[in-house]
């Protein structure tokens, strides 16, 4: 661990906290532009924000301790876990703190606490939203750890940034376990951060809400605050899928040279998974709450397909 | 280099196998049939390009014609003239139907990759997908009540012997090859007139109706 690595990790940091809402922006840009609207501009969730923590923050009577809390561990969970993929560089001192088995643990440590706290005022809504997260969190989540998992056998380590060393140095060669672990990932990434065949972001309907139901009692700072780890968790979940399956372009080590063309690197390929999302959200329609499982477990088995096949055709 | 995309057709082929098994329409399984034999051929073109064996390429031609143009019409037209467009009820539900599949999916790689190792063939580590497709097909024929998806089951894993043939041994000898292409062509024409005869005798194709032929 030296001063270059540490500039690193606060530089890559401070980058995944300001650049997650505008690449949300991002999204909602390019999905308002294929439903023929003139769209609000990336740099709205940043004037969102801006807005909600000048608000007056009201919270109901019989909240707890807990309720007013969750939405810093949310924060503090999402800004962990983006602080530690490596986005621009591999070298990163913090990226030890958790491997990929605690990288989804951090994950779930998050979903935990944003349900307690919908389910922690009693209204009904929360408690749907929170039933319904847990629902497809615990589907989802064996899912992620297998396409975690074939990565892992593939590079031979747990640690993302050794996986990631390993994967972009490789000749390039198909691998078709990894190619099936990509598919499953994607779905994953769709459930957890409430897109649409699962959730649908900027519905209105209660019934049909799973991560809005959850935030409804929120306001001002605190909504703010949620809002940002939702934006900085699709973030996270993009520069996971990018690092897994399309490494090419990150800066190796503290390599300060390499940094600009990382930096290009990494922005035309979220910009590229933001348009490819918007064209996915745009072109299905969202699943019945049932046959969300049926979802995710298509998922789990292609991820577990994935890992079965790197067995046969690549040891 | 072309290993790799071998590789790739036989997991993509594995994928149809769990497609087949999951889909509830019998029109959505012929196209996935047709899927199918279109990447068998592929691949086994790409064998044959790889190691210039002339006679895949004969096979990997009947493929093209028979799986992917002549037999999907056949079944289609089957299909629309017997009226079964209907969705097909498994016996048992599709979740559980998957997870007996990826066990069928651990047990045929298990068998295989001691088999595979003999083999001298590039293609060889493909062998344990070709058994596990085999056998999603058999698992597919087991779990389905109406007599059309059981047949289609039967020519998947036809397709799977195929592919097995393939990945082990550079594929059959020409003849047998071309035997087993007229069987499976005669086969779909017998079984299409015996569709017509199950459905004039007992007014509908769920075969648990045969079963009354036992008290008679």
């Amino acid at each position: 661990m030296d001063a270059a690595g540490i500039a690193f990790q606060i530089l890559q940091s401070v980058f995944v906290v300001l650049a997650a809402p505008a690449l949300l922006g991002w999204v909602n840009q390019c999905r308002a532009w294929l439903q023929n609207r003139k769209g609000p501009g990336i740099l709205r969730p940043y004037f969102l924000l801006w807005r909600l923590f000048h608000k007056e923050a009201v919270v109901a009577h019989n909240a707890s301790a807990l309720f007013r809390a969750t939405p810093y561990v949310l924060f503090g969970c999402m800004w962990l876990a983006a602080g530690i993929v490596p986005v621009l560089a591999t070298d990163l001192p913090f990226a030890f703190a958790a491997d990929i088995i605690a990288l989804v643990g951090i994950f779930a440590l998050a979903r935990v606490f944003i349900s307690l706290a919908a389910m922690d005022i009693g209204t009904a809504f929360g408690g749907i939203g929170a039933r319904r997260e847990m629902l497809i969190g615990f589907l989802a989540e064996p899912a992620m750890l297998m396409t975690l998992f074939t990565a892992a056998f593939l590079s031979g380590s747990t640690a993302l940034t050794t996986i990631v060393e390993t994967l972009a140095h490789r000749e390039f060669a198909i691998h078709p376990g990894l190619a099936c672990a990509a598919v499953a990932f994607l779905m994953v990434l769709l459930a957890e951060n409430a897109r649409i065949p699962v959730d649908n972001p900027t519905t209105h309907l209660e019934l049909t809400m799973i991560h809005e139901a959850l935030i409804l009692e929120y306001s001002a700072r605190h909504l703010a605050l949620v809002e940002w780890a939702a934006a900085i968790k699709l973030f996270a979940y993009m520069t996971i899928g990018i690092a897994l399956f399309v490494p090419w372009g990150i800066a190796e080590g503290s390599d300060w040279l390499g940094l600009p063309l990382a930096v290009a690197a990494a922005a035309a390929k979220l910009a590229l998974a933001g348009a490819g999302l918007a064209v996915l959200e745009t072109v299905s329609a969202k699943f019945r709450v049932f046959r969300a499982p049926e979802f995710l477990s298509t998922a789990f088995l292609l991820a577990v397909l994935g890992m079965l096949v790197h067995f046969l055709t690549d040891v | 280099m072309t290993e790799q995309w071998v590789n790739l057709a036989a997991t993509i082929l594995l994928i149809i196998a769990f497609a087949m098994l999951s889909q509830r329409r019998v029109l959505s399984l012929v196209r996935l049939f047709a899927w199918q034999g279109l990447v068998l051929s592929v691949s086994t073109a790409m064998v044959a390009y790889s190691t210039g064996q002339s006679h895949l390429w004969i096979s990997a031609a009947l493929t093209l014609g028979l799986k992917v143009i002549v037999l999907p019409i056949v079944l289609h037209s089957l299909i629309v003239r017997l009226n079964v467009r209907w969705d097909v009820e498994p016996l048992i539900n599709v979740p559980t139907t998957m997870l007996a599949g990826i066990g069928l999916v651990i047990f045929a790689f298990a068998l295989a990759t001691p088999i595979s190792q003999l083999a001298g063939t590039v293609t060889r580590s493909t062998l344990g997908i070709a058994l596990a497709s085999v056998l999603l097909s058999f698992l597919m024929m087991i779990v389905r009540r109406k007599a059309v998806p059981q047949v289609i089951g039967f020519l998947a894993m036809e397709n799977g012997l195929f592919f097995a043939a393939t990945s082990a041994t550079y594929g059959m000898p020409l003849v047998v090859e071309l035997g087993i292409a007229l069987d499976v062509l005669v086969g779909t024409f017998v079984f299409g007139i015996f569709f017509f005869h199950i459905r004039e005798t007992f007014d509908s194709l769920d075969i648990r109706h045969m079963e009354k032929l036992k008290e008679d």
